[in-house]
């Protein structure tokens, strides 16, 4: 990975390292150990594209995200946005990044004030900022915003609890894009969703994205979801990046054993031949990120693991197209075939580009006024 | 169908709440035969769960109203005593839930509550049923089971928990065996593990299964027949390769439509299904379905559908008002890639007498202002 700032990089990301210290005794803390969340990961997100990071529970993907706003501050590393580092920044400096790098978190129960209106949930990014002073002029604001991501803009002082999940995650859409951010880094926005409303606030992040020209972190455990939203996904693992590609290579011929084995574990929707396909299972759960294995974090539970992988550790290289990698011995092309869904490789191509916007007339647009 | 295990006839769960009565469940009608495995898929407040927890008597409340028939190995588990029901749950019908962290109990050994399972239903030592937990550990694969009989639940992992939970559920060897989204809580890889193992006991021991999920994609991997429940209703019953194959209700269709698969074109568009789910309290009239159904008649509002088999396929049923060749034609426009209000058309020929209305309810025209959240028309 070439060091450096370049202009079609919105965020650089070099070195990040985050350890929470494990303490023993309650007066006198002593540190007696670190859990390494995030060890050691460099990646680049280029303007207007959407990321995607996907791993298992505990894998550092939702401290990630965290660390790229700054929720938390990082052990080490950098992480550059547009030139200005996030990481070193005070207050101040902080104040002004966050107008342009923004968050949707996943619960859209406990990450809205119960005790607040809507309408003072999605202008506190105007109040902190000390925008649009007039409250005639706010307000106005505010029920464009609501308009825009599809709630009813008259609802403007209704209180959180008198909506549902997918529109309260609309409300967190909302007021994430109200200050026009540059960057929206979304963490599992749909996880807590049920699946018919999954789709509308899926595709409302997509619709934003190209009308706003948003660059966008999408965080998600479901490999599905993140193939389609996402140009490029990243897989963590233990808090390291195992493997980034763009996506229609990542999921068609995916060279990390790691990626191969997540993507032969998603459910496929289509009766015939799922039952019989040859799955890679991985036994066992991920070892503890406070004590990771040696060398290559994953060979504990990798198929082809050998004697070097307990040895050496392997680092993120180009092993295929625009595929990185972090392994000594990369999924060949047989074993990719044997293991996925056939028609996984079948669609590789994924030349389709119509229905575009064509589905998007189904029902609405009669929201507004 | 003589020897169903299961078989649930007309069943209807009403709760009376301060705000008026909930039709949790409203006139279902399902079967289970041993060895196989059903899905019921429905959306949260779809009444799948509130289903099978009145099979196991967990619904009993002073304000629960339950009408219709259980009938489990020839008794009717509604109209048995309280007592009864005790022998049989835990026994010969175990359930699995959602969350193996909130099920297990925090203070207690994984090995004593699982010698609980064995102890209430079995008359045997002590000794006995710590070696049967051990066995049942073993069972579910779990590693290293002398040991970690004596561990507690926090010191098992998620996926972990669930196979305690399986091993509890299996502790009597059950001739019917509920999982309530056994796996929501899971990441992919230790979901795939606990589907693998459900498939192999099933195989194994040879019990029936019920699955109840709001993923299409697990009950494909795993199920023989599937339901589709809509409002306390089941909208759509066939075996699994025809639920996938040729679905007949416009639900089941959104259902499918608005899940991402690894299997399509990365770009193709999401349809969701506009709204969202009804009042159980103060439901629609006519089709439960209407306000959310892209192909709505005015008709549709009046007349309540029945769940009936289709033309040409006894075994595939559906509460849908449109005849089958236009869903035929409405379900094979959406495979390539049209969108329902494309479709429309379809439905409007196939009536001409109501056309002239019908024409003026655009679709989007019956979801309210408020609910017409789905994405924009860019």
């Amino acid at each position: 990975m070439a060091a450096g700032s370049n202009g079609a990089n919105l965020l650089e990301v070099r070195n990040l390292v985050k350890h929470f210290p494990i303490t023993r005794g309650i007066i006198f803390q002593k540190q007696i150990g670190a859990v390494k969340a995030v060890d050691d990961i460099s990646f680049d997100v280029k303007r207007g594209e959407t990321l995607g990071i996907v791993g298992e529970t505990g894998c550092g993907k939702s401290t990630t995200a965290k660390l790229l706003v700054r929720l938390l501050d990082p052990t080490s590393g950098t992480i550059l946005f547009e030139g200005q580092d996030v990481a070193a920044g005070g207050k101040d400096e902080l104040k002004g990044l966050h107008r342009q790098m923004q968050m949707v978190f996943q619960d859209p129960y406990s990450s809205l004030n119960p005790r607040k209106t809507v309408g003072s949930i999605i202008g506190e990014p105007f109040a902190i900022h000390g925008l649009l002073k007039g409250s005639g002029e706010r307000r106005k604001r505010v029920q464009e915003l609501m308009d825009r991501v599809g709630l009813n803009p008259e609802h403007y002082n209704r209180f959180p609890h008198e909506f549902s999940g997918g529109q309260r995650q609309r409300i967190g859409v909302a007021r994430a894009i109200a200050l026009e951010p540059k960057l929206l880094v979304a963490d599992e926005p749909v996880s807590a969703l049920d699946v018919s409303i999954q789709a509308q606030v899926l595709n409302l992040l997509r619709n934003l994205q190209r009308e706003m020209g948003l660059t966008l972190i999408f965080i998600a455990h479901d490999l599905s979801v993140v193939r389609h939203m996402c140009d490029r996904v990243a897989v963590m693992y233990l808090g390291k990046v195992v493997e980034v590609a763009p996506s229609d290579e990542l999921y068609s011929f995916p060279r990390h054993p790691y990626t191969g084995a997540l993507l032969s574990a998603v459910p496929v929707a289509k009766p015939s031949g799922a039952r019989r396909r040859e799955r890679q299972l991985l036994t066992g759960d991920v070892p503890s990120p406070a004590n990771p294995p040696r060398a290559c974090r994953f060979h504990t539970r990798c198929p082809k693991a050998q004697e070097l992988c307990s040895q050496e550790e392997p680092l993120l290289e180009l092993k295929s197209g625009h595929d990185l990698a972090a392994c000594h011995f990369p999924l060949t092309e047989s074993e990719v075939k044997l293991r996925l869904p056939t028609a996984l490789s079948s669609t590789n191509a994924s030349t389709n580009a119509h229905g575009a916007g064509a589905a998007a007339d189904q029902s609405s647009s009669s929201s507004s006024t | 169908m003589s020897d169903a295990l299961l078989s649930v006839e007309d069943l209807r769960v009403r709760f009376a709440t301060d705000d008026g009565i909930v039709h949790a469940v409203d006139g279902i009608s399902y079967t289970v035969e041993t060895g196989q495995t059903l899905g019921i898929v429905g959306e949260s407040g779809s009444g799948k769960t509130v289903s099978s927890l009145t099979t196991l008597g967990l619904t009993r409340a002073p304000n629960t109203t339950i009408e219709g028939r259980i009938m489990f190995d020839g008794r009717d588990l509604v109209s048995l005593r309280d007592d009864e029901l005790r022998g049989i749950r835990g026994n010969e019908i175990a359930m699995i839930f959602q969350d193996p962290l909130s099920s297990l109990h925090p203070f207690f050994k994984v090995g004593k509550q699982l010698m609980e399972a064995v102890l209430t239903h079995r008359d045997v030592g002590k000794a006995a049923a710590r070696a049967r937990a051990v066995e049942l550990l073993e069972l579910v694969g779990i590693p290293d089971p002398d040991r970690r009989v004596d561990q507690f639940p926090h010191e098992f992992s998620g996926g972990m928990r669930q196979r305690v939970m399986i091993a509890m559920a299996l502790a009597n060897e059950p001739k019917l065996l509920i999982a309530d989204e056994p796996t929501t809580a899971l990441d992919v890889t230790v979901q795939a593990q606990i589907l693998a193992l459900l498939d192999d006991l099933q195989a194994r021991l040879g019990m029936a299964i019920i699955v109840i999920t709001h993923d299409l994609g697990v009950v494909a991997e795993i199920t023989d027949q599937i339901a589709v429940m809509y409002a306390g209703r089941i909208v759509e019953r066939a075996s699994t390769e025809a639920i996938f194959g040729s679905p007949q209700h416009p639900y089941t269709w959104g259902l499918l439509k608005s899940i991402p698969r690894l299997d399509t074109p990365r770009d193709e568009e999401l349809v969701p299904i506009a709204g969202r789910p009804p009042s159980l309290i103060r439901r629609p009239s006519g089709c439960f379905f209407h306000p959310r159904c892209p192909y709505v008649r005015d008709s549709h509002k009046r007349i309540d559908p029945k769940l009936e088999p289709i033309t040409g396929d006894p075994g595939h049923s559906a509460a849908c008002l449109l005849s089958t060749e236009v869903r035929g034609r409405i379900w094979r426009g959406l495979q390539e890639g049209e969108a329902p209000g494309q479709l429309r058309h379809l439905v409007v020929e196939e009536d001409q007498p109501v056309r002239a209305h019908a024409a003026h309810h655009s679709p989007a025209a019956e979801v309210t202002a408020e609910e017409a959240t789905s994405e924009d028309g860019s």
